[in-house]
């Protein structure tokens, strides 16, 4: 790693200040970020810690019933505390990486990074969650652009995310097991005004919503409504793990899965 | 900068640069080389120490972030007189571990495991580990220690 500061403000406050020097980089639970580090893909002068912040800590339900999740809430206190009112939700942190990678990284820090690969973007789309920041607040469509891309600002910290809970949901990850993240996700919601599906993993632009998938569910909701859709493999990633085709075929499988997952 | 915390009971400092994993704290400034650093990809699992009781992989954590923290590495876990406690006897008397370059890290994470889970199943064991690699044994000796630790009993499951 090169040289950096490194800062622990306690209020969110606080931590928009310090990141206002030249170069400095907020950091959530850094499994992400330190590994980066490490490779010297980055050379921030000063990394803001922000897991010192009570008020970005936690999970907790509203007057409306949404559910509120911290910015800096590593992904094993979502998977224990969010089980009761959002429970596919909750599995999906559950699924992230392996315990001790749980017990350090952040909602924030996932969805700020926007990993074309990770599996938070995709509840957080396919809930059309609430991307709450220190100046404002981002409806989950306008907030993924792309590959390791959003909406945020510089120095722009993502304070909580709050997620109406839909009447039913489902996370299907195919995992590839080397790096504990998702060959293909599909995050499937059901709200009493539609269906959306998010699929993680599987684009070149990031976490995508699959529209024809949620037009044919919206008509019948079951397994069969997919059976003559598919995806097309254009845009899709091709590495050593899997091609193009193979992508595009298992976010049909994925969708389908979750599809049965939520009858 | 200064950072202080309590690793194994006690109280320590240290001046530390804002780049410094908390592996590096431990075994460079602290000599606690017991934490074994394998991959220093945060894949292995080798680093494993407890954070505030919490299972950590120490070479991607910043010391500085466990500035003020309750940190337990392997060194803490034998019984007061020295002897091995119940999940390091159990990893021995079940060949748990061969060239133990992996095992202060198993030990770690079992040892969290059955705080949250004191009577595991053979799934929950082996599911628990996917974060923590052995090249050598195949896992099942691991798996297998871990169940005899918690008191169970192994007769029926994985071979020797």
């Amino acid at each position: 790693m090169y040289s950096f500061d490194f800062e622990k403000p306690s209020t969110v406050a606080d931590a928009v200040a310090a990141l206002g020097a030249e170069d400095a980089q907020a950091l959530g639970g850094g499994q992400t970020l330190i590994p980066t580090l490490k490779q010297r893909l980055a050379a921030p002068s000063k990394l803001v810690s922000l897991s010192g912040i009570a008020e970005m800590q936690g999970v907790c339900v509203e007057d409306d019933g949404s559910l509120s999740i911290g910015g800096a809430t590593t992904h094993a206190t979502v998977a224990r505390e969010a089980a009761a009112t959002y429970p596919a939700l909750a599995a999906l942190a559950g699924q992230i990486g392996d315990p001790a990678v749980r017990n350090r990284g952040t909602i924030g820090g996932s969805v700020a990074n926007n990993d074309p690969a990770a599996c938070y973007p995709a509840g957080v789309l396919g809930s059309a969650a609430t991307i709450v920041t220190n100046t404002r607040q981002i409806a989950a469509d306008a907030f993924f652009e792309g590959m390791f891309t959003t909406a945020l600002e510089e120095g722009e910290i993502i304070t909580s995310i709050r997620f109406p809970v839909p009447q039913v949901a489902s996370y299907q990850k195919f995992l590839q097991p080397a790096s504990r993240f998702a060959l293909v996700g599909v995050y499937l919601a059901r709200f009493a005004d539609g269906v959306r599906v998010t699929v993680t993993g599987a684009s070149e632009d990031g976490v995508f919503r699959w529209s024809e998938a949620e037009e044919a569910l919206n008509k019948e909701f079951r397994p069969d409504a997919l059976m003559d859709l598919r995806i097309n493999p254009a845009n899709m990633i091709a590495d050593l793990h899997g091609s193009k085709a193979y992508r595009a075929h298992l976010v049909s499988v994925m969708t389908k899965r979750a599809v049965e997952a939520c009858m | 900068m200064k950072i202080t915390m309590t690793v194994n009971g006690k109280a320590v400092s240290g001046d530390v640069e804002g780049r410094t994993l908390l592996s590096g704290f431990l075994r460079e400034h602290l000599s606690l080389t017991g934490t074994h650093v394998g991959c220093d990809t945060a894949q292995c699992g080798a680093c494993l120490v407890h954070v505030n009781g919490e299972a950590v992989k120490s070479c991607n954590m910043l010391a500085a972030e466990a500035d003020g923290a309750d940190v337990g590495t392997i060194e803490g876990q034998a019984n007061a007189d020295g002897s091995l406690n119940a999940i390091q006897q159990a990893f021995q008397d079940h060949h748990g571990l061969q060239c133990g370059f992996c095992t202060p890290g198993m030990v770690m994470s079992a040892a969290a495991l059955l705080k949250e889970n004191p009577r595991p199943t053979e799934a929950e064991i082996r599911k628990y580990l996917e974060g923590n690699l052995c090249r050598c044994t195949g896992y099942h000796n691991i798996v297998k220690a871990i169940m005899a630790a918690s008191g169970q009993d192994v007769s029926s499951i994985a071979a020797e």
